[in-house]
């Protein structure tokens, strides 16, 4: 029991020990860090809570939210053209990027069931695929077969968006609406309540006749099948609750940075979010809400301090940087093999038990006999 | 009238062998060679770049191969047999040797990287057999990403390959000239009009193509096979099936360090830092390209594979620039071998496991 709690607990204590290693290097003030951290949780946190409802049905970390970051993406490049600004038209944008990202969704999850056992790494090469869709549309279609009004996010050529497309007039808006600063903190109280109200719906989804069907796929597949659940069926919503959540949340990171980078906003973001999320203790089949916040905040406190204490320490910014980076990928890759290593010890538990069980039979049969 | 419903019959069959993405891909190209001459592209050195691309991945793609058959599914993990390559390559210049040799060297001083590094790969791979493929990727982007640190931090000091203001760190792009620049193409280079055939680096894949080939008809690599098609069969039939399996491992990454010197020897540059990161994805699409899937992968897969994918990759540009003004190669590069790859992902394949 406590070697299992240890376990369960050493990434994350491996993070308090690196952020309490770098945190006096780094010689950041106390208020900056804190807004900071503040600022990040607000920023990602939405996003992150998108990855839980895949977890629940058994279908690992979803790499596909990247899906759903374009559909946020796409909402905002037509709504910033159409030139509605604030938060009108942050909530346009959602509206446009629910029907997308439940296409996305619904693609994306059917492409899943039909690689059951390895949807990770599919999830994760759909990212890759759905990312040349998405530069075919923005960078070639948009302006010639969607119509973009405004020169100012069209590229010189006459179609295609622009690298970057500002937001200055969306900037920290929904931030900003209800905002409290105490001790030169910022604290976007808007936006936490947005995302305690997901906290919420996750808590109560979990409870309906759904979310029991997924935890009950989650579990075991046949198991759920022989119990009457749909299980393909099942497995696509979570799917695609999760691509329109990040749709979402892909909303409000951008507005809280007040522009979008349109070709690489979206792609680090899934590797963050997952990095995050494991470095708050989840594992591949098991996330809580508490696991995301304990690892926004330890991530991102490790993100902003790295660099500066990796340059004290050796006189060069760029080791910092890629410290980081290598953090990130090496954090994921533990979770894996940790995740992968007791698949197999309880697999080949459940079969010595069913061995055991047999001989005792056997054993039983002779005795009778 | 019974022999044209055979014939259409096995039309249909060999289709759905081959694979529709596959058909896509290859009538694109033949297409694409069609309308070369149409549009005003020169097709002598289209073709020329097509063999000369060919020449520079082959071995990369080949790399694919053992995993593949020892089960281990597709090997997202190439990047760290890059690095080995990587290591090899520098620290050949950093000992001070030029010209051809330096290719030689590069080799064997990437060797003990490649069996080290593999070795422990493969013992990872080991325990978490059925969840290769995200792992491997993972291992790949951990390694890359070390490595970055490392080209800063280790005691590199040729003037020819650090910064040159601070007089540390690698640059992220080193130039090969007067080292091993084309020290195989350079070999009994034929040059038939516009086309250049680089006719050392042919041969040289074509022997490690021969070897890994006559490799798996030997009895260790009958052995491997039997353990990428059944390892419970192949662990009652008397197989170590982590051995084997290791030695698969071991083998893609030394290919990987290989063919990472082979491509830079026709490139002309040794590319650092971030550069190894997605390497691993055009080499797994052009092998399925080629025909293998998750399970299956032969030569010809990797021959045919490189080729379209090669092919591909040059000719789209030309191609799609002189016909509708519009550079819309990385694109259909991104979506074509993503695709393949999702296709392949999602093919059943239920080898015991």
């Amino acid at each position: 029991m406590k070697n299992s709690f240890l376990a369960k607990a050493s990434v994350p204590l491996m993070f308090i020990l690196i952020c309490a290693f770098c945190i006096p290097i780094a010689g950041l003030s106390p208020s900056y860090l804190a807004n900071e951290i503040v600022t990040r949780m607000g920023r990602n946190s939405f996003l992150i809570l998108s990855l839980l409802i895949p977890i629940m049905a058994g279908m690992g970390l979803n790499f596909g939210m990247t899906l759903g970051a374009m559909a946020g993406e796409i909402g905002l490049i037509l709504v910033s053209d159409w030139q509605i600004v604030g938060i009108p038209g942050m909530v346009l944008a959602a509206i446009i990027s629910i029907p997308i990202s439940v296409l996305l969704g619904v693609f994306c999850g059917k492409i899943l069931n039909q690689a059951k056992g390895r949807e990770m790494i599919t999830s994760y090469i759909m990212s890759f695929f759905i990312n040349g869709i998405y530069q075919l549309v923005v960078l070639y279609l948009m302006g010639s077969v969607i119509p973009i009004k405004h020169s100012s996010i069209k590229l010189p050529r006459g179609y295609g968006i622009r690298n970057t497309v500002s937001l200055l007039r969306m900037r920290q808006h929904l931030d900003n609406l209800i905002a409290i600063k105490a001790g030169g903190i910022k604290i976007p109280v808007l936006t936490f309540i947005i995302i305690g109200v997901l906290c919420v719906f996750i808590i109560w989804f979990r409870k309906t006749k759904l979310g029991q069907d997924m935890r009950a796929v989650g579990q075991d597949m046949e198991v759920a099948r022989d119990a009457g659940i749909n299980v393909e069926r099942t497995r696509i919503i979570s799917i695609v609750m999760s691509t329109v959540l990040a749709g979402i949340g892909m909303i409000i990171y951008l507005q809280n940075m007040g522009n979008i980078a349109t070709y690489s906003s979206h792609s680090q973001i899934g590797m963050f979010c997952i990095a995050a999320l494991l470095v708050g203790g989840a594992s591949v089949d098991r996330a809580s809400i508490g696991n995301v916040f304990l690892g926004v905040i330890l991530f991102h406190t490790m993100f902003i301090v790295a660099p500066r204490a990796g340059a004290y320490i050796t006189g060069d910014s760029m080791i910092g940087e890629y410290f980081r980076v290598f953090v990130s990928y090496a954090v994921i890759t533990v979770a894996l093999v940790m995740y992968e290593t007791s698949k197999r010890k309880a697999k080949s538990a459940a079969g010595e038990q069913l061995a055991r069980a047999q001989e005792e039979e056997e054993n039983a049969g002779k005795e009778q006999a | 009238m019974n022999e044209t419903v055979t014939i259409k019959d096995k039309f249909a069959a060999a289709l759905k062998e081959f694979g529709l993405p596959r058909l896509i891909i290859t009538g694109f190209l033949v297409l694409l060679l069609v309308m070369a001459p149409f549009v005003g592209a020169d097709l002598p050195t289209q073709i020329s770049n097509i063999i000369n691309r060919f020449s520079w991945n082959g071995i990369l793609v080949l790399a694919m191969v053992p995993m593949v058959h020892s089960g281990c599914g597709l090997n997202f993990g190439l990047p760290l047999g890059i690095i080995s390559g990587l290591l090899g390559a520098t620290l050949s210049i950093e000992l001070g040797f030029t010209g051809p040799v330096s290719f030689l060297m590069a080799v064997l001083i990437a060797t003990p990287f490649a069996l080290v590094f593999g070795s422990v790969y493969g013992w990872l791979l080991n325990k978490i057999k059925g969840g290769e493929m995200m792992i491997a990727t993972y291992v790949g982007f951990s390694s890359v990403s070390l490595m970055c640190m490392m080209w800063l931090i280790l005691p590199y000091h040729s003037p020819n390959m650090v910064w040159g203001l601070a007089g540390k760190g690698l640059r992220t792009t080193i130039s090969l000239e007067g080292y091993y620049d084309q020290a195989l193409a350079g070999i009994a280079r034929i040059t038939i009009g516009r086309i250049s055939i680089p006719t050392g680096t042919l041969l040289f894949f074509a022997l490690l193509a021969f070897g890994i080939w006559a490799f798996l008809h030997t009895k260790t690599g009958t052995a491997m096979t039997a353990v990428g098609s059944n390892p419970t069969f192949a662990k009652a039939a008397g197989i170590d099936v982590d051995r084997i399996r290791t030695l698969s491992v071991v083998m893609s990454t030394w290919l990987a360090a290989i063919g990472i010197l082979v491509y830079e020897q026709g490139f002309g540059f040794i590319q650092l830092y971030m550069a190894p990161f997605y390497m691993a994805l055009p080499a797994v699409s052009a092998i399925l390209i080629g025909g293998a899937t998750v399970n299956k992968a032969t030569i010809m897969n990797v021959i045919v594979g490189t080729i379209l994918f090669q092919g591909i990759v040059t000719m789209t540009p030309t191609v799609m620039n002189n016909m509708i003004h519009m550079d819309m190669s990385e694109v259909i590069r991104i979506i074509a071998s993503m695709g393949m790859i999702l296709f392949a992902l999602t093919r059943k394949t239920e080898a015991a496991r």
